[in-house]
């Protein structure tokens, strides 16, 4: 089954709240999704370059030592910030860092990386996992979240939904893609993608950054994945500044939409959607078939 | 809440406010009760219905009176996919629009919808039927029955076996007293064009036997 939902927020008024609006509209959704959550939080652009969400299976790992390789390595500060069992670390070249990672320290799991982006994810119940990481309190421009019922591959923190394989993209899925597994192949063979799980819905992440690397826009690349994904799917992909839902043709899996003057919010279901403010008096519609809704820009 | 209006002593009369997309509300009501409903529902919604007039002031989930046997369920917004799914008689009135398998396989209940329905409404519908004022996604009435369709709007991309058929004055009749029993906008009747099924996929074919 699976529950998604996505907030993005128009302007200013709602920004310092974001977290505080978006995690019961994930809570929301426990009983779509049980086994694990997560959620990408797009933080307000900063002058000062990017950051790198990691996981290290050790909980008790220490840091600095790795920190200060790293900062010889790519000569820049590295500022560690640990919520929950994730470790965020903010630098100038947030590339270079996860290059360095990757190669120094292969046990660490890079859930994302990008100017804006942070991810979040764990196995348990939404509720706890909005805990640990004090989703309620963060403050961002938009936020994807999704509740996980485990079909496609296991339980695992690495399993779990959203999804980043591009520079400040994410992508959560409900429903399951029928050829990742040929996708996955022409991927790692024709754009060198390099794929950590089995999940069908990191097939989906790579592809879209693939397209946007081909210099396709956000709404163009959901577009893309109409004519080369297979499956059943509701997607909702966010980038730095851009926020898009697209359903598969036959629109098997529920989607509802809402907007004001103030946010777009996603849900699979209204109930999702029926804490926020002013959703009495949302547009509100059930997102057709095959056509991709984007919203893209930073507000002024 | 199901419970009470499952087993109603005296009152016939009840509203629901803050539905806040709840599932299952109003369910397999069994007695001539009047519930409204101030908001947004979840899934199944007045399913199984007999009797009871449902009248849900807002957008419904998916699978709104499913299965209803009697009596009206109304929805003053949109009605997510399948809309009426299997329903067996009574009456569903969608004002805004449907979304897809509006009136998959339906047994012999009403559905007029003000709007639009969505890809395959009809499938398979076997009695009863289905007023759009709007348009039809694609599919419409693929594989379908006895039941019959009229559609004001667009209906181009029809499915397998579904045809457009004359309307006669029994039509004009039919539609009227539809559209009456909803409470529908005034409309001219002529605008609406009546599909059905040709019935070819009826009768297995001799022909196609090298086939399976």
């Amino acid at each position: 089954m699976c529950g998604i939902v996505g907030l993005f927020l128009k302007n200013e008024t709602w920004r310092q709240q974001l977290g505080a609006l978006f995690s019961p509209m994930l809570i929301e959704m426990t009983d779509r999704g049980p086994d694990s959550a997560g959620v990408a939080v797009y933080h307000a652009h900063t002058a000062d370059g990017g950051k790198v969400t990691c996981v290290h299976p050790d909980a008790a790992f220490d840091w600095a030592v790795l920190v200060a390789r790293a900062q010889a390595q790519i000569g820049a500060e590295i500022v560690v910030r640990q919520r929950g069992s994730h470790t965020v670390l903010k630098t100038a070249d947030a590339v270079a860092l996860a290059d360095f990672l990757r190669a120094d320290c292969p046990q660490i799991d890079i859930v994302g990386v990008g100017d804006v982006i942070e991810i979040y994810k764990e196995t348990g119940l939404p509720a706890h996992v909005c805990e640990s990481f004090g989703v309620a309190g963060m403050a961002g421009t938009h936020a994807i979240g999704h509740t996980r019922m485990a079909t496609e591959s296991a339980v695992t923190t690495a399993g779990s939904h959203p999804f980043s394989t591009g520079y400040d993209l994410c992508l959560v899925h409900n429903g399951s893609l029928s050829n990742h597994n040929r996708l996955r192949e022409k991927l790692t063979a024709h754009e060198g993608v390099v794929f950590k799980t089995e999940n069908d819905t990191e097939v989906g992440a790579a592809y879209i950054a693939s397209r946007l690397q081909a210099g396709r826009s956000l709404h163009q690349a959901l577009e893309d994945s109409l004519n080369d994904l297979d499956g059943f799917f509701t997607f909702v992909a966010g980038t730095g500044g851009g926020f898009a839902v697209l359903r598969d043709p036959i629109a098997c899996k529920p989607a509802v939409l809402a907007e004001t003057d103030d946010y777009v919010a996603f849900g699979s279901e209204f109930r999702a959607l029926s804490s926020l403010p002013n959703i009495d008096s949302a547009k509100l519609w059930e997102p057709e078939p095959a056509v991709v809704y984007s919203w893209e820009g930073q507000a002024a | 809440m199901n419970r009470r209006l499952q087993a109603p002593e005296k009152v016939t009369d009840f509203r629901i406010l803050r539905p806040q997309g709840a599932h299952t509300l109003a369910c397999g009501l069994n007695a001539p009760l009047t519930v409204r409903i101030a908001g947004h529902v979840g899934y199944y919604c007045a399913g199984m219905n007999k009797q009871a007039t449902v009248i849900i002031e807002g957008n419904a989930g998916a699978g709104v009176a499913e299965n209803m046997m009697s009596g009206t369920v109304r929805v003053t917004g949109d009605a997510s996919q399948s809309a009426g799914a299997t329903a067996h008689g009574g009456l569903l009135v969608v004002e805004g629009n449907a979304a897809a398998r509006c009136g998959i396989s339906l047994k012999g209940a009403d559905i007029v919808v003000f709007g639009d329905v969505g890809h395959m409404s009809m499938f398979m519908a076997q009695r009863g039927r289905l007023v759009v004022f709007g348009d039809a996604g694609e599919a419409l009435g693929d594989s379908i029955y006895e039941a019959r369709i009229y559609v004001r709007g667009k209906a181009d991309k029809l499915g397998a076996d579904c045809v457009q058929k004359d309307m006669r004055d029994e039509h004009r009749d039919e539609l009227r007293e539809l559209l009456a029993a909803a409470g529908a906008p005034e409309v001219n009747l002529d605008d609406f064009k009546r599909y059905g099924s040709v019935r070819q996929l009826y009768h297995f074919n001799i022909d196609n036997a090298g086939a399976y």
